[in-house]
């Protein structure tokens, strides 16, 4: 026992540390570029041009005009400031009243949408999903009413890795004139992003979750999409979103992007294998164990399990006493009292849907990493259940 | 690692306890054997008394685990209130603790259980006509049930808490004993404890008294040092309980008759979790002498009042009688009683009855004998168990 010599860290989708080429871009940004892009004079203009140059890589990346790009202060005020802005803006023009969206949806969804409906009257419709987490969109065509304003499915699960049908749900929203906000925040350095090819009005994006700052987040709102701001203040970002522009954040929001983008696919094809051998390894090694989310359909860092009997906070702390950092279910979730909701929704008896584990994948994690999780995990759930 | 159920059938030896009676205090500040292998988790609440119980196992050389329970609490309209155990500055606090002595520390969800086994007994007691004493209940079911359970799972030997009392093993038994400092002394609470539970506890506080403990958290530079002390029910947003219940469960406030002793109505309460036994003040009649709550009856939804010449009982009836020692006694023994956390300990006469029930009877009359509380005898300073009061007399025999 005693203090573990290594941490191995396996929680890639509660956050990732910062890429030092990511570092070195911001760096000028703290001091030497420090100005408000909004100033008019040198140090302004300074500022200004670093920013539309952050805000013409992620266009590029994402296959986008850079002037569908607005920086917030995190993937959550993203996703508020979709839901939020789309949803007063129909409420101004009396365009209509109904929101459809999934019971699986990260909080910064769920919430928004909840507090939409509970306190400015929207009609809420959440469409089932199957076991393995995924929205039919058949499902979502049938939820959508002439009054309906928006759909918002998540392009990925943050809990159990699995990846919607984005297309075809696109193509729904599309045919029938309903925009589409997806959050994407799990997405990102993960999936191709090409904004065209899935029909989204808007996309949400967190810099940190693909080695880039905390801190910075991104929306991606289609031209002419109404949406009324949710903070309200000066110029900055055409007034969409006011209050002076963490430029450092948007330049590192940038690099970490255009990175994880060039190096995507080698990226998840390496991460897939070392999923898969987790996968197999911990299905064949730990008795009552399954794979919570798609076995395929699902994001290339991402292993997520249930243990029948096994208490899921316990399992993360006594994995964090043995030099593994990992959580159970989403990293947010940390207060919540109850078996994780997305489980739940996915139909997950209670036996199972408590003992839940994520495994997230990242750049510095190896082989090793994987054989020490199956080395250690067994008899770490064993010693639970005997004690439970 | 001890495989966890061995742990579980044979408790370990006296060796490497640091709480027991005979250790004084500062031998066990002294510390020479260092304690590497053993894992204890402490039960941290961001108050003083479990940061310098924490701070003490460390410096022995214990591989020390800092938990804090997340805990139930009442909402109030727009924001969340925090229960008192768990305040985001009761949480930074005690992770500034365990930065400050580098060991690692979790929070623990317990809000679901706490509701379950503490706040609806809290309730569901009232509306039954009876004072509940929901720590009791609280360190039976969560901390040294929940939350050990917890650390032995974390492969654990120990969990240690700030509460000033002692476990003793003598006999091949664990005893539990007051703690040193009679102004502090918690075993009350604790008398709930099994023989399973104490072999697997630690109250580094029990020697101390807290003027000492003060000492220590300055010494140690702990931030909590200065932290006044809060004797709340620690899920009452505002320390008001009949606020509380009339918003949890107004349907316990049903207005009824007050009566005197014959029987006579002499006017309305206002629903009977409104008061407890003893009460003078609230009553709403005009006597001329001062009136006293002394029952409340729930079948009748009526409330007994009576004068100061009425309100000492010489026995009553305990029920759901817990020994430590796990073995009830058959005959008729003395000891001694106190009713209430902080009230004196009496001289008493306890009579076994079946069912796991007793008779107490006081050397002298006992004001505010109180249904719902708790009646812990002791003999001297060793806590002998207790159960629940669920009715006083006059006399029984």
């Amino acid at each position: 026992m005693g203090t573990p010599e290594r941490h191995i860290y396996l929680d890639h989708s509660a956050t990732t540390p910062v890429d030092p080429r990511v570092v070195e871009a911001m760096a000028p940004y703290w001091g030497e570029v420090f100005g408000n892009s909004e100033s008019s004079h040198a140090f302004g203009q300074a500022a200004a041009s670093g920013l539309e140059q952050a805000r013409q890589t992620v266009a590029g990346v994402l296959g986008c005009r850079p002037a569908e790009i607005l920086f917030t202060g995190s993937g959550t005020e993203a996703d508020n400031l979709a839901l939020r802005g789309v949803a007063w803006a129909a409420r101004r023009s009396g365009r209509g009243n109904h929101i459809v969206t999934t019971p699986i949806e990260h909080r910064a969804v769920g919430h928004t949408v909840d507090q939409l409906r509970d306190l400015f009257g929207f009609e809420v419709t959440r469409v089932p999903v199957d076991e393995y987490g995924r929205v039919d969109p058949d499902d979502v065509a049938v939820a959508i009413r002439p009054d309906t304003i928006l759909v918002s499915v998540m392009t990925a699960n943050n809990e159990v890795g699995t990846v919607q049908r984005m297309f075809r749900i696109g193509r729904v929203c599309r045919e029938r004139g309903v925009l589409f906000h997806t959050d994407a925040i799990q997405a990102a350095g993960r999936l191709p992003l090409e904004l065209d090819d899935i029909n989204v009005d808007l996309l949400a994006l967190s810099a940190h979750k693909f080695y880039g700052p905390k801190g910075c987040g991104l929306l991606y709102v289609r031209r002419d999409t109404p949406l009324v701001p949710a903070v309200t203040g000066g110029a900055h970002e055409r007034g969409r979103r006011p209050g002076t522009v963490n430029v450092a954040g948007a330049v590192g929001l940038a690099t970490a992007l255009r990175l994880a983008e060039e190096e995507r696919v080698a990226e998840c094809a390496r991460l897939r294998r070392l999923r898969d051998r987790l996968i197999e390894g911990v299905l064949a090694y730990v008795p009552d164990s399954r794979l919570t989310g798609h076995p395929t359909h699902r994001l290339a860092h991402h292993a997520s399990f249930a243990f029948r009997g096994v208490e899921g906070e316990s399992l993360v702390l006594s994995l964090d006493l043995e030099g593994i950092a990992a959580s159970s279910g989403a990293a947010c979730a940390g207060g919540e009292p109850e078996p994780s909701f997305v489980l739940r929704a996915m139909g997950l008896p209670p036996e199972w849907s408590l003992g839940s584990l994520r495994l997230t994948l990242g750049r510095a994690n190896d082989e090793t990493d994987v054989e020490r999780v199956l080395e250690v995990l067994p008899g770490v759930v064993e010693r639970l259940r005997a004690g439970g | 690692m001890r495989p966890l159920r061995r742990l579980l059938l044979d408790p370990p030896g006296e060796s490497d306890r640091v709480a027991r009676s005979e250790t004084d205090h500062s031998g066990f500040l002294g510390g020479a054997a260092k304690m590497c292998e053993v894992r204890v988790v402490v039960a941290l609440s961001g108050g003083v008394d479990s940061a310098v119980a924490a701070a003490l196992l460390v410096e022995r050389g214990y591989e020390v685990i800092g938990a804090m329970l997340r805990l139930w609490a009442e909402c109030g309209p727009g924001d969340a209130h925090a229960n008192r155990c768990c305040t985001p500055d009761a949480v930074s606090r005690a992770r500034r603790v365990a930065d400050q002595f580098g060991f690692p520390f979790y929070l623990i969800n317990a809000a679901t259980a706490f509701k379950d086994q503490v706040v609806d007994y809290f309730i569901a007691e009232y509306g039954a006509g009876r004072t509940p004493n929901p720590c009791v209940s609280c360190n039976r079911t969560i901390r040294f049930g929940l939350l050990l359970n917890r650390a032995l799972a974390l492969g654990a030997m120990y969990m240690a808490t700030g509460h000033y009392t002692r476990v003793r093993r003598a006999g091949g038994r664990y005893q539990l004993l007051r703690g040193r400092d009679p102004h502090k002394d918690q075993s009350y609470f604790l008398h709930v404890l099994t023989q399973e539970q104490l072999a697997h506890v630690l109250f580094p506080l029990g020697d101390l008294t807290k003027k000492e403990v003060r000492a220590i958290a300055r010494q140690r530079g702990l931030p909590m040092a200065e932290q006044p002390e809060s004797q709340d029910v620690c899920f009452l947003a505002d320390g008001d309980y009949r606020r509380f219940l009339t918003h949890q469960a107004p349907h316990l406030f049903r207005p009824g008759p007050i009566r005197d002793t014959s029987g006579r109505v002499l006017g309305q309460h206002q629903g009977l979790p409104a008061y407890t036994i003893g009460q003078r003040k609230g009553l709403g009649i005009a006597a001329t002498e001062p009136l006293y709550v002394l029952a409340i009856e729930p079948a009748e939804n009526a409330l007994i009042v009576g004068t100061a010449r009425e309100l000492g009982q010489g026995e009553c009836l305990v029920e759901g009688m817990h020994y430590i020692s796990g073995a009830a006694p058959a005959a008729t023994f003395r000891a001694t009683a106190q009713i209430r956390y902080r009230a004196r300990a009496v001289a008493v006469t306890v009579i076994p009855l079946q069912h796991k029930r007793v008779h107490v009877r006081f050397a002298s009359p006992q004001r505010d004998i109180t249904p719902g509380q708790f009646l812990v005898l002791y003999d001297g300073e060793v806590v002998l168990g207790g159960g629940v009061i669920c009715k006083a007399q006059q006399s029984m025999l």
